[in-house]
């Protein structure tokens, strides 16, 4: 086998093994924001009646082009709420709402 | 054992990232305010391959992002990619050929001067249609390749250098507008490559109908100017997973549409059921040229491409890619398979304030 058939294959295992890796790896003090998300967002993502109005925001904002990830820090809830202000034109009032959905 | 040469190479294209290098030295360098703003790091590592006509490619690649604010208003981010891409060698010889990329995607500095208002200047993705700045990132699109017409209206290199204007123009509970309008200058910057042009875009979006309607216009100001046109139609049902998302673009020399459809099961369990995990999707695609002038990089003849995919969203952000494509065009009918793995990572970029 050619280096560089092993170096694709190195590239290939480790791309598989790494977000088991990160699921080992994954800090448990950093999960109240992340569970939130996550589980508002997989259970209501396709609600008829938002459950809030930071629910609405995001549903139509955010999950309207990627679905929500897994969980992240409280930590960064401004920022990420800041990128999807200038990514997803956000007006003042949505952001607001949305930093409030993420940080209850 | 690796040549000298080989690593000349690499080191070389490191050298070349010496922007996203500088922009993590900066963003460490930094001080932040309020501890839910913590600088974070985002992005997706994927492993793909992509089987043509027979011929099978192999593409590794990592996409972070970084996004950092400053203060209240203002917004640093920048995302890059790192791939190495093998391929088969040509002229009948076994093995493969590879070749490596490392490179920013975009890097700007976003100040939310107003409700209404924010003002990007720097290297930004080009604010034309939906697949540029929503749907291309490896973590979120559907399918592995974008759609034919991807590079039709962004100015074919998809990134502008210069300053935006952008935001929610307006926003009731019945409906909203936000728009985008962008001024690009020329560079032939290895890191920062643009054409100069303007151009931008307005959509008008409905969420008790959950439709979304946009038109972008783009303007190419160098060489023989040329104008773009192109809408998009998103609509997602209410009460359903179903998503249709559709563009349109028509520039000097070609135009084409795109179609996609999707849908996760849920009645089996909801979406974190094993079947509610799956998402099959379906996009047709099609390109027309309009003379030989080939100033685009859409196909060189009239083109259709029936796309059918089936992802599976795996917990922990993981998402397994798999489609099956048939074109279609005067120069021959092609088979192509893709799969691919990617993982979407998300996290502070250092531990920050309790």
């Amino acid at each position: 086998m050619s280096q560089t058939h092993l170096l694709a294959y190195a590239f290939g295992l480790s791309a598989l093994l790494t977000p088991f890796l990160a699921a080992q790896t994954k800090p448990q003090g950093n999960q109240p924001a992340s569970a939130h998300v996550e589980q508002k967002a997989s259970t209501k993502q396709n609600s008829p009646i938002p459950h809030s109005e930071g629910d609405r925001i995001f549903a139509q904002n955010c999950s309207r082009c990627h679905t929500a990830p897994d969980g992240f820090s409280p930590n960064i809830s401004g920022t990420v709420v800041r990128h999807m202000r200038v990514r997803a034109s956000l007006s003042q009032h949505d952001e607001q709402e949305l930093l409030r959905f993420l940080n209850p | 054992m690796p040549s000298p040469r080989r690593d000349f190479r690499f080191f070389k294209s490191l050298w070349s990232a010496r922007p996203l290098l500088f922009s993590v030295v900066v963003l460490f360098a930094t001080q932040y305010g309020r501890a839910q703003d913590t600088p974070l790091i985002s992005g997706g590592v994927g492993f793909f391959t992509n089987t043509t006509g027979g011929s099978t490619t192999y593409l590794p690649i990592i996409s972070p992002l970084l996004a950092a604010p400053i203060g209240d208003h203002f917004l640093i981010e920048s995302r890059a990619a790192l791939l190495e891409d093998f391929t088969p060698k040509t002229g009948g010889q076994p093995g493969y050929d590879h070749s490596h990329f490392i490179g920013l995607t975009y890097l700007q500095g976003d100040y939310i001067a107003s409700p209404h208002v924010t003002v990007v200047g720097g290297s930004f993705l080009t604010p034309f249609g939906t697949y540029n700045e929503r749907l291309s990132p490896i973590w979120i699109n559907n399918f592995q390749d974008g759609p034919l017409i991807q590079t039709l209206g962004v100015m074919t290199t998809g990134v502008g250098l210069g300053g935006q204007l952008r935001g929610s123009a307006v926003s009731r509970r019945n409906f909203s507008i936000d728009y985008a309008a962008y001024f690009s200058a020329r560079s032939g910057n290895e890191q920062f490559n643009s054409k100069r042009s303007s151009g931008g875009r307005v959509s008008l979006y409905l969420p008790e109908k959950r439709l979304e309607v946009g038109f972008s216009y783009g303007r190419l100001l160098q060489g023989t100017h040329e104008n773009f046109y192109g809408t998009h139609v998103w609509w997602e049902p209410k009460d359903s997973t179903f998503r249709l998302r559709s563009e349109w673009a028509r520039g000097q020399h070609a135009q084409g549409y795109w179609v996609e459809a999707d849908y996760r099961p849920t009645n089996f369990g909801g979406l974190d059921s094993w079947i509610g995990r799956l998402e099959p999707i379906f996009r047709i695609q099609q390109t027309f040229r309009i003379d030989n002038v080939a100033s685009d990089s859409l196909p060189a003849i009239n083109t259709q491409r029936a796309d059918f995919g089936l992802d599976y969203n795996l917990p922990h952000n993981t998402r397994i890619l798999t489609s099956y494509s048939r074109q279609f065009s005067s120069s021959g009918n092609v088979n192509i398979w893709e799969i691919g793995i990617v993982y979407r990572f998300l996290f502070p970029a250092w531990k920050g304030k309790q």
